[in-house]
């Protein structure tokens, strides 16, 4: 059922990954101000783009799941928050590396990007003691629902939080008003967050897949184990 | 801090590239361990299964008399 359309998602994957590596290395200028460094933003920026977002598409999912009492939807939930704690730990160790090649540290606890994304990726880190202490599979839903909601909700707000902050340590890449990268560099960022977000789905189906496998054959085992 | 030397930037950039692929990587090599597990499972049903179906056919062959191929 969820692996529905998963081939030719993967190669769609597989081709835009290619492609964004090669505007990365190939077809983006060079920073004027960072140099060759600065190509660690188009894997960083897209990634945390995301896995913000897949935080956000949790609480959706956890929504639809306290609406409906349809299952299916608490495990979307929990597979999203899965694939964007995984993002975000890549994240973390992407701009740990940037951090040290541009500013000379591995990580600036002055700088509000840094630490709110840190803040988002540990308050996450809680779900899973949550979901796994709770062990009636009905409770557990619930209760991983309401935190993936309370949780998603925090992220928009965060990211607003840090918008209105006054810093000038941390680059800012998107505005309202196109931010201030030439065409080439806007257009790998663009590619790059949709390899990023192919990528995220790609794993996201692959994973519910497998999870729905492990679900039907438990089902299969009970039957066949309750009619011998 | 002034722009690194190409040099010295290059390891940095290589090393968040490879990050991302490292985890993609060890995802799928996981992805891989639980389809191994789920391959073995089912191959175990399947033998549960063959197993009870002789026992719930047996009255079929009494009855046809002959031996199903």
């Amino acid at each position: 059922m969820y692996s529905k359309g998963l081939k030719p998602l993967s190669i769609a994957t597989v081709v835009v990954v290619a492609t964004w590596l090669a505007l990365v290395f190939f077809y983006a200028p060079l920073d004027a101000d960072q140099g060759f460094v600065q190509k660690i933003f188009y894997v960083h920026v897209p990634l945390a783009i995301v896995a913000l977002c897949g935080f956000v598409a949790g609480g959706i999912f956890a929504i639809r799941h306290l609406r409906s009492g349809d299952r299916s939807y608490d495990v979307k939930s929990y597979v999203a928050i899965h694939m964007s704690i995984i993002f975000g730990t890549a994240v973390l160790i992407t701009g740990a590396i940037w951090a040290k090649a541009a500013w000379g540290h591995w990580w600036v606890w002055d700088e509000p990007v840094l630490v709110s994304f840190l803040v988002v990726f540990l308050l996450y880190c809680v779900y899973y003691p949550l979901r796994f202490s709770i062990e009636d599979p009905d409770r557990q839903a619930r209760y991983s629902s309401v935190f993936a909601i309370a949780a998603g909700a925090f992220v928009p707000i965060n990211f607003a939080a840090v918008r209105m902050a006054e810093s000038f340590t941390h680059p800012r890449v998107l505005s309202q008003t196109g931010g201030s990268m030439p065409g080439e560099m806007r257009l790998t960022f663009l590619v790059g967050i949709l390899a990023m977000t192919l990528l995220f789905v790609t794993l996201w189906k692959f994973e519910l897949s497998s999870k729905n496998a492990s679900m039907q054959l438990k089902r299969l085992r009970r039957r066949l184990e309750a009619t011998a | 801090m002034p722009a690194l030397p190409l040099d010295e930037a290059g390891k940095y950039v290589a090393g968040a590239y490879v990050v991302l692929f490292t985890l993609v990587v060890v995802y799928i090599a996981i992805m891989a361990a639980k389809i191994s597990r789920i391959e073995r499972e089912l191959t175990d049903l399947a033998d549960l299964a063959d197993k009870r179906e002789p026992d719930e056919r047996e009255p079929e062959i009494e009855r046809d008399g002959e031996p199903v191929a």
